[in-house]
């Protein structure tokens, strides 16, 4: 494959790519995400495989994709260009569903999607109620390709946003793209991306790097690897625009060791890239010259803070340092770096292709743009789904996420894991949005909503984060080591039944220091869902203390 | 930081006196110029500001805006006002030291501190491990022996000192600078348990070989 080297190449090549596809070819799209790839899909795609080698190889395509998102009903097979979606299908039906729905275009009754409440059937991906309700301008492609094959990208318009920044924009024309979508970060900060490059672009020196946080270690956060093992070149594609904009030529991937399909479709997807010129030297002929490393983690949840991260590429131990000095200044061997999340990056080629004005169309005034959530707790939708801001939490958890199994009543939704908070359902018609959500006590956070019902007890929860975090914490700094440890102690006392009057009030006061004085967000925000589950349900902390039995019980 | 080039004045203001420090020290630094003083527990002069422990935390307020912030490691800046003692500040120190008190009680440097931030001792249950974590000895001998006999393992609340017995047999015996630095003499301790423990017969000190 010789290089691209010029907008008309690229747009050349993309239509080699598509006029070698009929799209009226049957093609079979098979959800290989970390969820239906936990249900043994495996054995699923290999029966396809079987099934279409016999005969059919020339009349039917089939890939294996990234995760559709729905992961409650996986294995999930989506069958174009019809778009027929088939839920929870297992290898025996396969035979049939390429007798049936592939060949015989008939759908099969049994294998779509039935509303539990209404018993209505959908046969299509967008009459589910899980996929209607949902904007998915990110997530939408992960059904169209194969993680692993750059043509499929570049068929769904794929890197000519990176054409548009290098060959007809200049980098301040990029940077303030991006600042005028407001898009800000997505990886719980909420920083407006566009200030952070502009910083790192004004911050002295000649070498720049430009990351992806891809550790995602938020508990019960799994939307950024679903979008970045499906969909890997589109994260590239705004990491490579990203670069250009700040004037960095060498690139981090920062990601998981324990999910192995993560890291070999990023590696697969930077070696695609590097061989059609859009990665390495002189990328598209436009003179820019970009690489990317990519780096794992060592499965320690304060290396995905920013500043630890960093250390981490280094070769250091992860151990955040403070940022009086922003790492966008002095970040990777004390040079200007800029630090986002997956989604963050993704969203960038969007922004070019479409305009800032059209991306700002969408959310609310302060948060623009839309959002992956990961559902999961008590909720019939597991999944990850993507929503313009401003939807309320209610829609979330019900229009998209079908409510709560059993028909058990709602008591709180958990944002952000072990550094955010729960509101009650009363506040459930907040609006997604960044300020609004960090104003209840509950910040965003990655984007995990973790929905509980009646019989959840909130001083568990707050209990089961600072039990994470007392391992998961680096230890270095004095208020969030001992800090997590002393709070943990009171809430396991309060849990077995050994609460004490001053509890709640000690609580507090430890809560206030640790978040005052430690040395990073971690440590800063460790209370978080100690205080929110403190504001909202102290009556269950009381309950629990009052239920204590007296000595003379006790002995009994 | 900053000793080696010749930079500009900065006049800053700690505890309404006004001082003045030179582009790239930390407001220890300054503070210590100026004879004020500020509590500290992980700091040392010959090694890396750190800023573990917190203790240093004092208030400090720029164009209006103050944070809390620890004085080992925040940049001075022109027109910066330092205040090393406030409700807040006394508050998040007497708590550390409570914490800290808890593993080690006995500490000489911990119960001074604790006599003036009026810190209880016996605030949290103790549990003994009499070091505190403040890693003078680790950076200590990292930063100036450049040989890492000491480090830390594991993370969060399980993180804890070890020496490399490897190391710490061949360097240990004719250095043992750090144990002066341990507020709390746990370093000698498990120095000793490491020594009789993990190492080999044959790197024993000559005097003990007899």
């Amino acid at each position: 494959m010789p290089k691209i080297n010029s907008a008309s190449e690229l747009e050349k090549l993309r239509k080699e790519v598509l006029s070698k596809r009929d799209p009226d070819k049957p093609c079979i799209a098979i959800c290989a995400g970390m969820g239906c790839l936990s249900l043994d899909n495996g054995r699923i795609i290999s029966a396809f495989e079987k099934e279409i080698n016999k005969k059919l190889k020339t009349k039917v395509d089939m890939r294996a994709t990234g995760c559709h998102g729905y992961c409650e009903k996986g294995p999930l097979v989506v069958i174009y260009p019809e778009e027929i979606c088939y839920v929870e299908v297992l290898p025996k039906d396969v035979p049939e569903i390429v007798s049936q729905t592939v060949l015989g275009k008939k759908v099969i009754d049994r294998l779509i999607y039935t509303d539990p409440d209404t018993g209505q059937k959908a046969s299509h991906q967008s009459e589910i109620p899980f996929y209607k309700n949902q904007m998915r301008h990110l997530m939408s492609n992960n059904t169209k390709i194969d993680p692993r094959s750059i043509d499929d990208y570049l068929a769904v318009g794929g890197y000519f946003a990176l054409s548009k920044s290098l060959l007809e924009m200049s980098p301040e024309e990029v940077l303030e793209d991006i600042k005028k979508a407001k898009l800000r970060g997505r990886g719980g900060g909420g920083f407006a991306a566009g200030r952070k490059w502009e910083t790192a672009r004004n911050a002295p020196g000649k070498e720049k790097y430009v990351i992806v946080n891809s550790h995602e270690g938020e508990l019960g956060a799994f939307m950024d690897r679903a979008l970045f093992t499906g969909n890997p070149h589109c994260v590239l594609e705004g990491l490579i625009i990203g670069a250009y904009a700040v004037g960095s030529h060498q690139g981090f991937i920062y990601t998981r060791h324990d999910t192995p399909q993560l890291k070999s479709n990023i590696e697969t997807a930077l070696a695609q890239a590097e061989e059609y010129g859009l990665l390495g030297e002189n990328i598209l002929g436009s003179g820019f010259n970009f690489n990317v490393e990519v780096h794992l983690d060592i499965g320690i949840f304060v290396s995905g803070e920013s500043s630890a991260l960093m250390k981490s590429i280094e070769g250091n131990t992860p151990e955040p340092r403070p940022k009086y000095i922003h790492t966008s200044v002095k970040g990777i061997w004390g040079k200007p770096s800029v630090l986002n999340n997956v989604e963050t990056w993704a969203n960038v080629p969007l922004i070019i292709n479409k305009g800032s004005e059209w991306y700002a169309g969408t959310g609310t005034e302060r948060s623009k743009g839309t959002k992956l959530v990961s559902l999961s707790g008590n909720i019939i939708n597991t999944g990850v789904a993507e929503v313009p801001f401003g939807t309320t939490i209610r829609e979330i958890v019900y229009s998209i996420g079908g409510g709560i199994p059993k028909g058990k009543k709602l008591k709180a939704v958990h944002f952000g894991g072990p550094m955010g908070g729960s509101i009650p359902e009363s506040l459930l018609d907040t609006p997604l949005d960044f300020d609004e959500l960090a104003k209840l006590g509950a910040p965003i956070g990655a984007g995990s909503m973790l929905v509980l019902d009646e019989d959840a007890s909130m001083v568990d929860v707050a209990r089961y984060f600072l039990d994470f975090l007392s391992s998961e914490s680096c230890g270095k700094c004095v208020p969030c080591r001992e800090g997590i440890r002393q709070m943990l102690k009171i809430l396991n006392n309060i849990s077995d039944g050994k609460g004490t009057k001053g509890d709640i009030k000690l609580l507090e006061e430890i809560s206030e220091v640790t978040g005052a004085a430690s040395l990073c967000a971690l440590g800063k925000t460790a209370a978080d869902p100690l205080r929110s589950t403190l504001r909202y349900f102290r009556d269950e902390y009381e309950t629990n203390i009052d239920k204590v039995k007296s000595p003379a019980e006790k002995r009994e | 930081m900053g000793k080696q080039k010749k930079t500009s004045e900065i006049i800053i203001q700690i505890d309404g006196k006004e001082v003045k420090a030179a582009e790239g020290m930390t407001v220890l630094e300054a503070a210590q110029k100026a004879d004020i003083f500020i509590p500290t527990l992980c700091h040392h002069e010959k090694l890396e500001p750190y800023g573990a422990c917190r203790i240093c935390t004092v208030e400090a307020e720029v164009r209006g805006w103050t944070n809390l912030v620890t004085a080992c490691l925040y940049p001075v800046e022109q027109d910066l006002v330092v205040r090393t003692r406030s409700e807040k500040v006394d508050r998040i120190r007497k708590m550390i030291l409570e914490f800290l008190l808890a593993h080690a009680p006995c500490s000489p440097q911990l119960q001074d501190l604790a006599q003036e931030y009026g810190a209880d001792r016996d605030r949290f249950e103790k549990e003994s491990s009499f070091c505190i974590l403040c890693g003078l000895c680790v950076r200590y001998c990292a930063e100036v022996k450049k040989k890492n006999a000491v480090g830390f393992v594991d993370c969060g609340a399980r993180r804890e000192i070890r020496f490399i017995p490897e190391i710490a047999a061949k360097e240990c015996h004719s250095c043992k600078e750090c144990f002066e630095l341990c507020p709390t003499s746990y370093l000698q301790a498990a120095f000793v348990l490491t020594e009789s423990f993990a190492f080999s017969r044959d790197s024993s000190p000559p005097e003990l070989k007899k």
